[in-house]
């Protein structure tokens, strides 16, 4: 099976996806002849015309209220945001039309918004946020977070199929830096089921996206010390594997949730008042939340990293929760 | 450079060369009775308790949004707004389903999970509009593209107020549809009055419709209380969008007749204003045109008055036949089902 980066993976996917439906297509901006800000359309201009991947103008209002409109006319359209920041733009036609068409008036909304996020290469307060729990809060979004290129190649094939508004955080720091197989054929992972990541015994981390890998890393350091970390990355928030979680945390008795966006009110807390309402008497440890502090993501290198959960911080919430 | 303001429609044979014959003409006096009578039923409704939250009307504007309607093809879509109700009727959403969804019942368009004229029918080509403003401008841009992108000849129709006009998606959505030059007709009810701002303080230009100008596209003043010369501009722009010669920018020029909804009396509207725009009520403008040019006699005007009234009495009748929706279906339809997408629609 070939190696591809995380990059390629969301590449071949829409790619694929584009031949194997004609209802498919592509807006955004950049996308056509620049091939995307970071490259992920990159020939799709060449192979399937100007009218199937279409630049558009500075209007993310108009992109994702476009791709509503044609999406209830039969289409299904991939929109891109340049970066997930910019979805703040858009808001309303994602939460006040897209998210309540079908509740209200019974047309489903099929799109995908891929919204390219997450922080660790300077990119400031608004090239950097993971603004994925402000959407969780939204019924009637989907809402996806793929940590490895097998995943994000075949959650995009599910994100295209499904009859809902679906958004698709692709961290961005992921792109180039995680290669591993990926099959060419096509394939969807189905939305609401966890994978995990990394069996362990002793303590259960919940996570998604990048700080999969963070945990990942932290977990063979505690397993050095000699505690075993499972690692279940959701894949998916809305909808969210519960059973798998509360599996895990029913096994293992301890539990931290990890993520990336800021603390407060972030989609960790609604992991932990689950494990609390449903395995409070499994716990042997309070919960553990380690995530982003309250504040907009800072430019500066000692500052960002400050911000953004380190291993180092994981494996000292780790050996606290082992140690309990 | 002015937009150019169109003329009033004046005899037979004009009427005639925008494509209408004498039925049709009698239909849209039909559909506008038809329209004033719904929401005048809709009024009494909502006093004697009937209806929960507010109540919204759209009086003046039936010209306006009857003109408009008349002249899409049955297969052009589009999204109308809250003065838009004879859209709704002249497409063919049965009354009873609007009463039904005015007090909430489950056999309304949106089955109690909205209310007011936030209605659609995605089989009829209308979708349900949402309350922030113009929201669904850009949508139906949307419509267009996809129209575009399959090289159908259809074209979506964009409905939006003078006030919500000033919005910045009403920009986003008219300057992607100049520069792909897709087929959506613009269509701004400018009834004068954003609840109570009046116009001057919404905008600077002389018409709304010297924008037009700065998206790459035609404007069109139109008075929106002369139904034929609405219907005869909507024609004229749709054609041209079919056609691939892009969008246009109806600006039609009407008095809200009433508060912004039911609870305003509209205290800040001139009462001259009012008097004035009354003595141009679309309705009984078009009455007497139709009597002095198109022969409309007294026996064919009572009995289609008497039609109206009982269809609906009989759509009330129905309506409130219909039950309350089941409290334990409030989850129902907050995702959709795979298979929703195998519809002729989806295809």
């Amino acid at each position: 099976m070939p190696e591809k980066t995380y990059l390629q993976a969301i590449s071949d996917g829409l790619r694929q996806e584009m031949r194997h439906d004609q209802r498919v297509f592509v807006m955004g901006e950049d996308v056509g002849v620049y091939g995307g800000a970071f490259k992920v359309t990159q020939g799709f201009q060449e192979e399937f015309g100007p009218w199937r991947v279409i630049d558009m103008p500075l209007s993310e209002t108009a992109i994702v209220a476009g791709a509503t409109g044609a999406a209830l006319m039969g289409l299904r359209p991939v929109a891109e945001m340049q970066f997930a920041d910019f979805v703040s733009c858009a808001w309303d036609h994602l939460v006040t039309v897209a998210a309540k068409q079908h509740y209200r008036a019974g047309t489903p909304i099929p799109i995908v918004l891929r919204l390219p996020s997450g922080g660790g290469f300077s990119g400031g307060p608004f090239h950097s946020q993971n603004p994925e729990s402000s959407f969780a809060h939204i019924p009637g979004l989907k809402i996806v977070c793929p940590s490895t290129p097998a995943d994000a190649k075949g959650l995009l094939v599910s994100a295209i199929a499904d009859p809902n508004p679906v958004l698709f955080f692709e961290h961005k720091h992921l792109y180039r830096r995680i290669k591993s197989e990926v099959p060419d054929e096509r394939y969807t992972i189905p939305f609401g089921e966890a994978r995990t990541h990394r069996p362990g015994e002793d303590v259960t981390v919940v996570t998604w996206g990048a700080m999969v890998h963070t945990a990942a890393e932290a977990a063979e350091r505690l397993e050095r010390e000699g505690v075993s970390v499972e690692v279940l990355d959701l894949r998916t928030l809305i909808p969210w594997d519960r059973a798998a979680v509360l599996e895990s945390v029913r096994r293992t008795s301890k539990v931290l949730v990890l993520h990336e966006d800021t603390r407060t009110g972030g989609f960790g807390a609604e992991i932990a008042a689950t494990v609390a309402e449903e395995a409070f008497e499994h716990l042997d440890a309070p919960l553990k939340r380690i995530a982003a502090p309250d504040s907009p993501v800072p430019f500066s290198p000692p500052l960002e990293k400050a911000f953004i959960p380190q291993v180092d911080d994981v494996v000292a919430g780790l050996r606290e929760l082992a140690a309990y | 450079m002015a937009v150019r303001e169109a003329e009033p429609v004046g005899s037979l044979q004009e009427v005639h060369d925008a494509g209408l014959d004498r039925e049709d003409l009698l239909g849209i006096y039909r559909n506008l009775l038809l329209t004033r009578g719904v929401e005048e039923r809709g009024h009494i409704l909502y006093k004697q308790g009937k209806i929960p939250g507010s109540f919204y009307t759209g009086r003046g504007n039936e010209a306006s949004a009857v003109g408009v309607a008349t002249a899409m093809g049955p297969d052009d879509v589009g999204c109308p707004l809250q003065r838009d109700m004879g859209v709704h009727i002249t497409h063919g959403v049965e009354p009873w389903r609007i009463f039904a969804q005015y007090m909430g019942r489950a056999d309304g368009p949106t089955h109690g999970r909205d209310g007011n004229v936030h209605i659609g029918d995605a089989n009829l080509g209308l979708h349900a509009m949402v309350s922030h403003l113009p929201a669904m401008l850009p949508v139906a841009v949307g419509m267009g593209l996809a129209f575009r992108i399959r090289e159908e000849k259809r074209v979506a129709i964009a409905w939006c107020g003078e006030g919500a006009a000033n919005r910045g998606d009403a920009h986003e959505g008219m300057n992607f549809a100049g520069v792909r030059r897709l087929p959506v007709v613009f269509v701004i009810d400018n009834n004068q009055w954003a609840y109570s701002t009046p116009h001057h303080l919404e905008y600077a230009v002389e018409h709304l419709a010297d924008r037009a100008h700065g998206y790459g596209f035609d404007g069109v003043v139109v008075d929106g209380t002369d139904v034929l010369a609405v219907y005869r501009e909507a024609k004229r722009a749709i054609e041209k969008a079919r056609e691939g010669g892009g969008p246009t920018l109806i600006e039609s020029l009407t008095l809200r007749m009433e508060g912004h909804a039911v609870h305003d009396d509209a205290f800040y509207v001139p009462r001259e204003m009012f008097e004035e725009w009354e003595r141009r009520d679309p309705i009984e403008r078009y009455r007497t045109w139709l009597r002095d040019n198109a022969s409309l006699t007294d026996e064919e005007e009572d009995e289609l008055t008497a039609g109206v009234k009982r269809h609906l009495n009989e759509a009330l009748e129905r309506a409130e036949a219909s039950p309350m929706p089941d409290p334990s279906t409030l989850l129902k339809g907050v995702f959709a089902e795979p298979e929703e997408l195998e519809t002729p629609h989806h295809k």
